[in-house]
């Protein structure tokens, strides 16, 4: 910025400073990133040890073997794409007509319909009240349950209205409604073909939210066959987990645990890695989309 | 876009609240003729149908709950309905603020939230503000594409990676622990450790993330202001103090106040995740104990009293909070 000035001894001193601060922060979030990556194809007895801290030791892959030949890994893999994908469409034919619909100066009524939303934001019935609705439906151990809840989130709508006033010429509008275009028909013809960087934002948000969540299988799902991957995880991932350390205070049955133990070591990491896959390949290519929409969110419409 | 971000940074519920009042300002003095509104509503009655899924849905599975929420001073029975059922005033409230757990929720709540808050708010700025030092490139661009990513871990995974490395026998933390020479830690199984392991796990997790919306803020800082404070001999970290932190201080002061908004609520999913009966006495906090109560103990009358109790304490907080920026700073959620 400043390269005509000489910069000073103070704000060179400063500058080395601010990098090594910015390294910092790198090789702490690196770290375990790496570490997760070359455990999940390191000999187990290497990584329990500790003797594998960095860079993978004796490769094996024998832990993502196990990992695709175990059933309920698959099961809740295929129930995670298909709850993502379904709730993904949901949020998308909830939020983009509604935001659009809010976009519109036009719109009787449209502060009526914002507030009501706004207002969920920082009151709720809470807990309880909401599943027992989700229950009196009949929801429960049914696809909805994994849907329904979570239909629409206040912020998104708000997102992708700030994108319709700002981003859609308000002429366009203006010259489709003097030629008789219907507002169905100009939502269609003129403002989807528009949208595809909000569509695309919107998808996103909703379906890492879809992929990422549990809470809502944890207490409205009871059939397993119907888990989604993180509800598996958590079997594999905390429950085990916290079950072998508490009760390892090390004995003569610590001995027979111990192979199996192994075992879970190894596809513990795989198993994180497997299931992040999905968002870590797409992150890289569509993080500006990411950060876009969370600015845009942040932006006074 | 970015333009208008140093100075207007409050978020769109604001924007709402102040084109109500100024719609009605306008409005009632001209007193729009009713024909004229209901041709506006027979013109567009299309959007109404664009509305209808989304205040459907937020009518059943906002609105109800809220009207659902009088079951905390009754005594619920399924078969009887929400409406059948027995009033019973205020006794799942006293009966939770005599219970012996009562403080102990109260305490380990507010320990966690405010320890988080503590730590966790200032990280970001003080990130964004490295950042928005270092030149745009390729560096630049790694650890912004590094620090975020953990953003996308679910919170599943983040619990097991948390336990995998804490743990006391095989994981990698406590193996660098022995290797300075102290006992391996117990982490997952101590409560004084509980509060920290939370809250660091969190600023790892999220710290780089939410630095966007700061560096958005930073962005719309006019570089003239630099210039200008460059020739008058001002020294980089003088322009940071005296240009860069007030511009975003609007943008500090709005996620303050959410985040104290939230304060009775963070984090539930992660610390229901991370509980075990060794360390309860330092997670259990208010939402766990509403799901423990009301889901798996199926007392739902007194698990939404808690919850409704839970509820408006943040609800006094944010008001008040609110209304201390709106004193002292002038920047506001409303």
């Amino acid at each position: 910025m400043s390269t005509a000035i000489k910069e000073t001894n103070k704000d060179k001193v400063f500058k080395v400073f601010i990098f090594l601060f910015l390294t910092t922060a790198l090789l702490i979030v690196l770290y375990p990133l790496i570490y997760i990556i070359s455990a999940s194809i390191s000999n187990p007895a290497a990584v329990n040890s500790g003797e594998m801290w960095l860079l993978p030791k004796d490769i094996t892959f024998e832990g993502y073997q196990m990992i695709f030949q175990n059933d309920a890994i698959w099961r809740g893999y295929l129930n995670t794409i298909f709850y993502t994908a379904f709730g993904t469409l949901i949020n998308l034919a909830v939020t983009i007509p509604a935001a659009y619909a809010l976009s519109r100066k036009d719109f009787f009524g449209r502060n009526f319909f914002t507030g009501m939303f706004v207002l969920t934001m920082f009151f709720s019935g809470g807990l309880i009240p909401t599943y027992l609705v989700v229950k009196s439906l009949g929801l429960i151990d049914t696809v909805w349950a994994m849907v329904l809840p979570n239909a629409a989130a206040v912020w998104n709508i708000v997102i992708a209205r700030v994108f319709f006033q700002s981003s859609i010429p308000k002429g366009l509008e203006e010259a489709a409604i003097i030629d008789g275009a219907s507002n169905f028909k100009m939502f269609m013809k003129i403002i989807l073909p528009l949208s595809a960087p909000i569509i695309a934002v919107m998808a996103l948000f909703y379906g890492v939210g879809h992929w990422n969540g549990y809470f809502n299988a944890l207490i409205y799902l009871s059939d397993k066959d119907m888990y989604p991957l993180q509800l598996v995880l958590r079997e594999i991932l905390v429950l085990q987990e916290m079950a072998s350390q508490n009760s390892n205070m090390s004995g003569s049955m610590a001995e027979a645990l111990h192979s199996k133990q192994q075992l879970a070591a190894i596809i513990k990491y795989g198993v994180m890695i497997v299931s992040t896959l999905p968002v870590i390949i797409v992150y890289p290519f569509l993080q500006r989309f990411f950060v876009k929409g969370v600015m845009i969110g942040s932006l006074k419409g | 876009m970015n333009t208008s971000t140093a100075t207007s940074r409050e978020p769109e519920i604001e924007s709402t609240h102040t084109n109500k009042k100024n719609k009605k300002i306008v409005r009632s003095p001209k007193k729009l003729p009713k024909k004229k509104t209901n041709k506006k509503i027979l013109q567009n009655w299309q959007l109404y149908i664009f509305i209808l899924p989304a205040f459907l849905y937020f009518l059943i599975f906002h609105y109800i709950p809220m009207y659902g929420v009088q079951i905390a001073f009754k005594n619920f029975v399924p078969t009887l309905g929400i409406w059948g059922s027995e009033w019973v005033g205020l006794e799942h409230f006293t009966r939770f603020f005599e219970s012996y757990y009562f403080w102990d929720l109260i305490k380990n709540t507010l320990g966690i939230s405010v320890y988080e808050l503590a730590v966790g708010f200032p990280l970001p700025i003080i990130l964004a503000l490295a950042l928005n030092e270092a030149k745009d490139g390729l560096y630049k661009r790694t650890v912004q594409t590094v620090t975020y990513a953990p953003h996308f871990i679910s919170v599943v995974v983040m619990a097991g990676m948390i336990i995998a490395f804490l743990s006391p026998a095989t994981g990698i933390i406590n193996h660098a622990i022995q290797l300075v020479g102290f006992e391996p830690i117990a982490f997952m199984s101590d409560p004084d450790w509980f509060k920290t392991v939370y809250v660091m796990s969190g600023v790892w997790q999220s710290t780089g993330w939410g630095t966007i919306i700061y560096l958005a803020a930073l962005a719309g800082v006019d570089p003239q202001h630099h210039e200008a404070a460059i020739v008058d001999g001002a020294s980089r970290f003088q322009r940071i103090w005296h240009i860069n932190i007030p511009a975003i201080v609007p943008t500090m002061v709005i996620l303050l106040i959410m985040n104290v908004g939230n304060i009775m609520a963070m984090g539930f999913e992660k610390i229901l995740l991370l509980q075990n009966p060794l360390n309860l006495e330092s997670s259990n906090v208010i939402a766990t104990f509403v799901y423990q109560a009301g889901l798996l103990d199926a007392q739902y009358s007194f698990a939404a009293a808690v919850g409704l109790f839970n509820a408006v304490i943040n609800a006094i907080l944010l008001i008040t909070v609110n209304q201390i920026a709106k004193k002292t700073s002038e920047t506001s959620l409303w």
